[in-house]
């Protein structure tokens, strides 16, 4: 209105020409002027993005439009219909200011409470199911967990073997370097198995697994949840807990120190291969090293597979019960399942670690 | 932009899946200005179809050409800004806002300013039925019956010659399909649209086809006006233009 009174010569109404295309509307923006109205007779061509162009111009002019055929009337009244009004929604500020980011992190923090919090109490629903099976063991899903059991079990013993036994090399060839330089080859017997057994057996067995089925189990419960395949259960009088993750968790209990024990295995005979090429030190020297080694170290070791076990399945199927309804959840939850049970693990190991220490094993 | 142009013209059509044989030398053809309904029980194809029209779906045998262009061997980058495609879900880009969502074909296709591209899309929105608040949400936060309507807006940010619609009003209330039908009804007679729509709403079918094609047996059974359907002997056919809906939506 305001370029109205001011513009000094108003011109007749405008004739608009051609095509008012999608494909032109950057070019015939500059084109309109200050005209008393708007004769679009001669436009040839209209599509939306031409209406909205003329439209948008008339507004601001206060001007009338002339000229229309009635198709081109119908699009430019369906167009005018539906051009929000000029004010738009302010964007968000997109500055992030001390306050606020004092802010995020608060907000961050109680999610990550409330998150730990929720856990631990899906933690006790799974104890309480466990539980509950003991006492009605005619109630466990058998065949599922036979199928978890091969899963997360069996198909995991080459990959576990191998990775033992690449780690049992490892180690043999850097301790021997390190060892020769004292004349104490025959320690890394003591090396190999101590650390294999006590620790790194278990640990990066768990950490594969951790890898491996944690992500399947969120990725699995998750995509039911999606499909609302959990709440079908719920409304049926299915629990979820006693369907879908006791079997998993149950599974995983008993194969992962069975994966450990493999993992052990493999790595003592990848280290012993590799003192024998290495060192000189003949299988049967390795042996009766071996032997003199404190049994504790072994059952310390496996020891904490249930543990680890608990850890990844819980954190894996809790993950996959807090899936959304959309795809993206579903990616976001799984990563941060391996994430989650890595990490656990990890500091899981650690407080074994000061307990069997203060315990003196 | 003559009348009577084909615009869709789709050749001895043959889709298997396996030993299933979905499309069996299926031929249809689109004319400029028309809309097209397709009907058909649930497995005759419907969306196979309109996958192979727009070169989704590798036919086994047959040809399909859009503009004259065949789809899978011709050069498609210009017919991509003349069609637009609106997927059952809405198949919304999730990283998007719903607004940035209908950039993205202005992007593609239109040398536009960043303020243009914005008005324009934010007029699509409004244009679909969309409030100007959901412009700036993530489809997850979106109902279905509103990623429906921003699917449609971003089918229709390049105002394409062709409109593909998979089951655009299923899942809509019935204001919002009635709407709908009105917003196609306006679109094809301002910009010379033509239309193929997959739909089982017989409301839709009878207030926007002028022709219908029936899909049975792997072929286009019957094509034909909505009164031809009606006359049309084959039990299928039948029974859906004949059934209780089918009354209800014609008396309305």
């Amino acid at each position: 209105m305001a370029s109205k009174l001011i513009t000094p010569s108003l011109g007749p109404a405008k004739r608009l020409e051609g095509d008012y295309v999608l494909a032109r509307v950057t070019a015939l923006q500059s084109d309109f002027g200050a005209p008393e109205g708007i004769n679009i007779e001669g436009v040839t061509a209209l599509d939306t993005a031409g209406a909205w162009l003329i439209l948008s111009n008339a507004a601001r002019l206060g001007v009338e439009i002339t000229g229309a055929t009635p198709a081109q009337a119908a699009l430019l009244d369906a167009v005018r219909a539906a051009m929000p009004p000029d004010k738009r929604p302010k964007r968000p500020p997109r500055h992030v200011e001390l306050l606020e980011w004092i802010e995020k992190l608060g907000r961050a923090t109680t999610a990550e409470m409330r998150d730990l919090a929720h856990i631990i109490s899906f933690f006790g629903e799974v104890v309480v199911a466990l539980a509950l099976t003991l006492i009605r063991p005619w109630r466990l899903r058998f065949t599922s967990m036979v199928f978890h059991m091969q899963e997360t079990g069996l198909n995991a013993v080459p990959i576990v073997a191998l990775m033992s036994f690449l780690i049992g090399i490892v180690l043999a060839y850097q301790g021997a370097d390190q060892l020769r330089q004292f004349g104490a080859e025959v320690y890394v017997v003591d090396l190999i198995s101590i650390s294999i057994l006590r620790e790194l057996g278990i640990l990066l067995t768990a950490i594969i697994v951790a890898g491996r089925s944690a992500s399947a189990f969120t990725a699995a419960i998750g995509s039911m949840k999606m499909q609302e395949e959990v709440d079908a259960m719920r409304t049926l009088g299915l629990d979820p807990i006693e369907v879908l993750v006791l079997p998993r968790v149950l599974a995983l209990l008993f194969m992962l120190p069975v994966l450990g024990l493999i993992a052990d295995l493999s790595g003592l005979l990848g280290g012993a291969l590799m003192a024998w090429n290495e060192l000189g030190i003949s299988p049967g020297m390795f042996q009766v090293r071996l032997l003199d080694i404190d049994v504790n170290h072994f059952l310390v070791g496996l020891a904490k597979a249930p543990f680890f076990a608990l850890i990844i399945s819980v954190v894996g199927c809790f993950q996959g019960m807090q899936v959304k309804n959309n795809a993206e959840s579903l990616g976001r939850l799984t990563s941060r399942a391996v994430v989650q049970a890595i990490f656990m693990v990890i500091l899981a190991d650690a407080a074994f670690s000061i307990l069997f220490a203060a315990a003196g094993l | 932009m003559t009348a009577g142009e084909t615009v869709i013209e789709v050749r001895g059509l043959v889709n298997k899946f396996g030993k299933s044989v979905v499309h069996n030398g299926l031929d249809i053809d689109l004319m400029r200005g028309e809309v097209l309904g397709v009907v058909g029980a649930s497995g005759t194809g419907k969306s196979v179809l309109l996958r192979s029209i727009v070169g989704l779906q590798k036919p086994n045998a047959g040809s399909v050409k859009v503009f004259g262009t065949d789809v899978l061997k011709g050069d498609m980058v210009a017919t991509r800004s003349r069609w637009g495609v609106m997927f059952q879900g809405g198949a919304l880009f999730s990283a998007l806002t719903v607004r940035e969502n209908v950039e993205v074909p202005l992007k593609l296709h239109a040398d536009l300013s960043a303020d243009m591209r914005r008005s324009l899309a934010e007029l699509k929105l409004s244009m679909a039925g969309l409030p100007a608040k959901a412009a700036n949400m993530y489809p997850s936060e979106l109902s279905g019956g509103m990623r429906k309507r921003a699917g449609l807006a971003r089918a229709l940010a390049l105002d394409p010659e062709i409109l593909l619609l998979d089951e655009p009003t299923a899942g809509l209330d019935p204001i919002a399909a009635s709407e709908f039908d009105a917003l196609i009804g306006t679109l094809r007679k301002a910009l010379n649209l033509s239309v193929f729509l997959v739909t089982h709403d017989l409301d839709t079918l009878h207030a926007t086809c002028e022709r219908i094609a029936v899909l049975a047996r792997g072929k286009v059974l019957v094509t034909g006006t909505m009164k031809e359907m009606l006359a049309v002997d084959d039990p299928w056919v039948h029974a859906y233009f004949h059934g209780p809906r089918a009354h209800a939506a014609l008396a309305g």
